[in-house]
């Protein structure tokens, strides 16, 4: 380390301003900062001084990503050989995803932390470390099928009219992330909805009987039909343990809902994610279950509350997206609010309208616009209060 | 305007080009947004609407500069409706006469330009106080300006959109994924909200050449 340490100091000369190397200086500094803990001082005003900064933040979220995403890459595989009808072992299945996969995490972070250095350079900011997590968090939103340059338009699209163009990490409104999905929704539908494009199946064709549709399209189908014709548990043909475990085709990440909620388990002890954000988007999306199924004018509207969690991308969600710290709210009674609100429209979308088969995405995305106005009206319900006391008294 | 000036001076040439770059209606003076949203999807109807739009703003502009004496102060915008209107549907009938297609392709917008920020902002602004001839050309010029943002967003909204220009195909059809190739048209494109971005990116671009145009 010591040895690093030398040469590092010994470069940084080069890099100042009218050095050989100075257009490098904004990425030189991330690399810096991210192998050592950086010595930089706050030149004015009082600041809390912790180990825990922005980057060891992100750090611990992408530790809390890896489950969701080695459980990804096994499920790949293991979608593909269930559909072309092969058995293999464990490692052959692991590997399949894992070469699926890691072409669209490496693209993802070469053109998202490309572009965000070219900013910071052109700025003459430092590189922030907010593409870490959205690097990885992209490549878990998407089918597995979707072609590499559209996941760079993608990402390009959301780096710079979602992020850049609002001043860079921790100014966006809405989360990058989601932006590059729903990007990619919308201009590309036909590789981002219908029930071919969640299974990687290469040159080979399907057995018989393998559908590859999502327990969410399969739901809403089953929703076109009168009711008394609707297959048993609503349509779904997967068993509700397949769909907790998440061997169930859907985008990279979110099938699993073990893996999901161990990623909780950590951004939680760790006291990254917040824990009001996630319960109360889950409890907003049971209450809008359970208003559903007291309409239940159809099959998909009569899916048990507590299934909806369990379908679909709800739970990634919840726990991935929804406890983003810059575009959710930032006050406590607030994220009790923008949480619910989420989880509310994420199960309306799904359910009532057909055109959108995951409303979590829509939801999140309508919600993180909101967010300052919820942060408004708390702090300023707060102030009224704290006043009518004041004035009371004296 | 001074009395002895030619009629293409170095003041009145200004009215021309002028709207073209520092005082553009689209990214500059920001008037005229909607119908650059909802015409730009192809190139063909964006150059119809764009000429359509300079003659109405340059003839109404014509004729309301002549009048503009006469024109009695409280009733100025009925005035200026009626001029305006009749224009459009003359407009209308040319286009219904002889591009019948692209008419239908424009369908109410034609009728819309009737409400066009433009037309009424540079009736307000600059032909109630001007001569007739300077009136014409800054007609001219800002309908010139409001075309030339409108051909550049077309321009990439029927490329990247639906893979061609003008009509004519653009990207070679074995490319798509549904002839076994790799690309696919952007779907975004065809939706207005992209025509807002591309808008964003022109004033991005645009301000970010002439920082006096910034404002705060």
């Amino acid at each position: 380390m010591k040895i690093l340490r030398d040469w590092i100091d010994k470069q940084k000369p080069k890099l100042e301003k009218g050095g050989k190397f100075h257009m490098f200086k904004s990425g030189f500094g991330a690399v810096e900062t991210f192998l050592f803990v950086p010595n930089h001082t706050t030149r004015q005003g009082s600041h809390i001084r912790d180990y825990v900064d922005l980057k060891r933040t992100m750090t611990i979220v992408i530790v809390a990503l890896l489950p969701a995403l080695l459980f990804g890459m096994y499920n790949t595989g293991y979608q593909h050989y269930m559909a072309t009808g092969q058995m293999v072992s464990f490692w052959p299945v692991f590997f399949f995803g894992f070469k699926r996969i890691l072409p669209i995490i490496i693209v993802s972070y070469v053109v998202g932390l490309g572009i965000e250095i070219a900013a910071a350079q052109i700025r003459g900011h430092q590189v922030n470390e907010g593409y870490l997590v959205t690097g990885m968090l992209i490549p878990l939103i998407m089918p597995v099928t979707t072609p590499l340059w559209m996941i760079a338009v993608s990402v390009a699209f959301s780096v710079i009219f979602a992020k850049e163009v609002f001043g860079g990490t921790g100014m966006n409104i809405w989360n990058p992330a989601l932006v590059a999905r729903a990007f990619l929704f919308f201009a590309y539908p036909s590789q981002m909805s219908g029930d071919s494009v969640w299974v990687s199946l290469g040159s080979k064709t399907v057995v018989d009987g393998f559908s590859g549709a999502t327990p969410l399209s399969q739901a809403a189908t089953a929703a076109l039909k009168p009711m008394a014709e609707v297959a048993s548990n609503h349509g779904i043909s997967y068993s509700l343990m397949d769909m907790f475990a998440g061997f169930i085709p859907g985008s990279i990440g979110e099938t699993s809902k073990i893996a999901i909620l161990i990623g909780a388990a950590i951004l939680l002890l760790t006291r990254i994610g917040n824990w009001k954000i996630m319960f109360s988007t889950i409890l907003g999306g049971l209450f809008m279950g359970f208003i559903l199924n007291l309409i239940a004018a159809n099959s998909y509207m009569t899916v048990p509350a507590w299934q909806h969690l369990i379908m679909g991308g709800f739970l990634f969600g919840a726990v991935f997206m929804v406890t983003d710290p810059v575009s959710g709210a930032q006050t406590s009674t607030g994220k009790w609010i923008y949480g619910f609100l989420v989880g509310l429209f994420g199960i309306m979308i799904r359910v009532v309208n057909p055109a959108y088969p995951e409303g979590m995405m829509l939801s999140i995305l309508i919600m993180n616009m909101f967010a300052p106005l919820i942060d408004y009206y708390v702090v300023q319900s707060n102030i009224r209060r704290r006043l009518k006391r004041a004035l009371v008294k004296s | 305007m001074g009395e002895k000036e030619g009629i293409f001076s170095k003041k009145n040439l200004k009215l021309l080009t002028n709207p073209l770059s520092n005082a553009n209606p689209i990214t500059v003076l920001v008037l005229g947004i909607c119908s650059a949203l909802a015409v730009t999807a192809q190139l063909k109807p964006a150059v119809v609407m764009s000429l359509s739009v300079t003659i109405v703003t340059a003839f109404s502009n014509l004729i309301i500069s002549f009048i503009r004496n006469t024109i009695p102060n409280r009733i100025r915008i009925i005035v200026q409706l009626v001029v305006v209107a009749a224009l459009v549907i003359l407009v209308d009938q040319v286009l219904k006469a002889f591009v019948y297609d692209v008419s239908k392709q424009l369908s109410v917008f034609v009728g819309l330009i009737i409400t066009n920020c433009i037309l009424m902002g540079r009736l307000e602004a600059f032909a109630l106080g001007n001569k007739p001839w300077p009136s014409f050309l800054d007609g001219i010029g800002n309908g010139a300006g409001y075309g030339l943002v409108l051909v550049t967003i077309a321009f990439f909204r029927e490329l990247f959109g639906s893979g061609s220009l003008w009509g004519y195909k653009i990207i070679p059809q074995e490319w798509y994924i549904a002839n076994g190739g790799w690309y696919s048209n952007n779907g975004m494109m065809i939706l207005p909200p992209m025509a807002l971005i591309i808008v964003g990116v022109i004033i991005w671009i645009q301000r970010s050449k002439k920082p006096e145009l910034i404002e705060d």
